[in-house]
């Protein structure tokens, strides 16, 4: 099998691309082609990565112009019949360097969204019991499984032309806290996603939803933060 | 903004642009009955002179767009130019009374 061509992303903010040739194999991911790199060709190369089986979320990176967890791409699947790949860092975010972004404005944002969980109760008042079944619960099914891989704000147009928009992840964080009967800052967090740089200037494109690598829908949350928005609006709670 | 105006903001644009579906259709709808009958200027004219369900028709639409079009663009200003600052509102506001002063103009001309 012929050696696969890499093209690479070196340096910050400028920077230009590194050709690697690397040996093909069986079931290689992305991330095993980047980690041959760094372990054999470049030891300099930067990138970022812990579980290597799609749980932490810390390896995603532009895989031919599309935001992916390298983990779990596949190359057959991401070079498209061609024998060469190119590899840059996630965008929207600053360039550490290499393949390494700044995460630190994506996860202030999920503090800007007031994406912490706020209770009322204490270690010694018990469990608050809440049903599967129950419509609150049951709208945030899929949504809590974020786990903050912040591939679907490199997706983001609205990022890209509104560096103030919170990002589909932290909106979708808000939405499940929202949901939850626990909390106790609902109000507080309607305030914080409504407007320019909230949930109205989702344009749903719906390119978190198409990239999201769990199958996860941003879109419907921040849908469903329009809704209880302008309800609290209307109710006058806001 | 305070987030109840922004919110506002957007239901406006929302609501003005259902009510738009609407007017469009009709007045395409209007347009092509008009000129497939073969309908001569002078013709429209008589039949809109006078006629209050199209001047109250025809000043729904310019007011809906009046609405719309100020709001949207108030995000393609602050997205493609860049413009979030505080001239942008007030400038977005003599657009919506243009707007609404041209069309209420043509309105009138036909209602003549």
């Amino acid at each position: 099998m012929k050696p696969l061509r890499v093209r690479v992303w070196r340096g910050g903010i400028e920077g230009a691309f590194q050709s690697f040739d690397v040996p093909r194999h069986a079931s290689q991911t992305v991330l095993d082609v980047v980690t041959h790199i760094q372990r054999a060709l470049d030891s300099t190369l930067a990138y970022r990565f812990a579980c290597r089986v799609g749980m932490c979320g810390s390896c995603a990176m532009t895989v031919n112009g599309v935001p992916r967890w390298t983990c779990r791409t596949h190359i057959d699947k991401a070079v498209g019949g061609k024998n060469e790949i190119t590899l840059e860092p996630l965008r929207n975010l600053p360039v550490v360097r290499d393949l390494v972004t700044d995460m630190r404005e994506f996860f202030d944002k999920w503090a800007r969204a007031k994406g912490s969980f706020e209770g009322s109760k204490s270690r010694r008042d018990g469990f608050v019991p809440i049903s599967p079944e129950s419509q609150n619960r049951k709208q945030v099914d899929s949504a809590i499984e974020c786990i903050g891989c912040a591939v679907c704000y490199s997706a983001c147009d609205v990022v890209a032309q509104n560096p103030d928009y919170l990002g589909p992840a932290a909106l979708n964080r808000a939405w499940t806290l929202i949901k939850d009967e626990r909390d106790e800052k609902t109000l507080a967090r309607l305030r914080a996603v409504a407007g320019d740089a909230g949930c109205h200037a989702c344009h749903t494109h719906m390119s978190c939803t198409e990239h999201c690598p769990k199958q996860l829908s941003p879109t419907a949350g921040i849908a469903g933060l329009k809704r209880e928005v302008l309800s609290a609006v209307l109710e006058g709670r806001l | 903004m305070s987030a109840r105006a922004q919110t506002l903001l957007w239901v406006a644009q929302r609501a003005s642009a259902a009510l738009l579906g609407v007017c469009v259709l009709v007045h395409l709808a209007t347009m092509i009955y008009a000129v497939r009958g073969g309908l001569t200027a002078a013709e429209i004219l008589g039949r809109t002179s006078g006629n209050v369900a199209w001047f109250a028709f025809y000043t729904v639409f310019v007011l809906a767009i009046a609405v719309h079009v100020p709001i949207g663009l108030r995000a393609v200003l602050a997205e493609w130019a860049g413009w979030r600052g505080r001239g942008r509102d007030p400038a977005l506001i003599c657009l919506a009374i243009f707007l609404v002063y041209g069309g209420m103009s043509a309105v009138k001309g036909v209602f003549r």
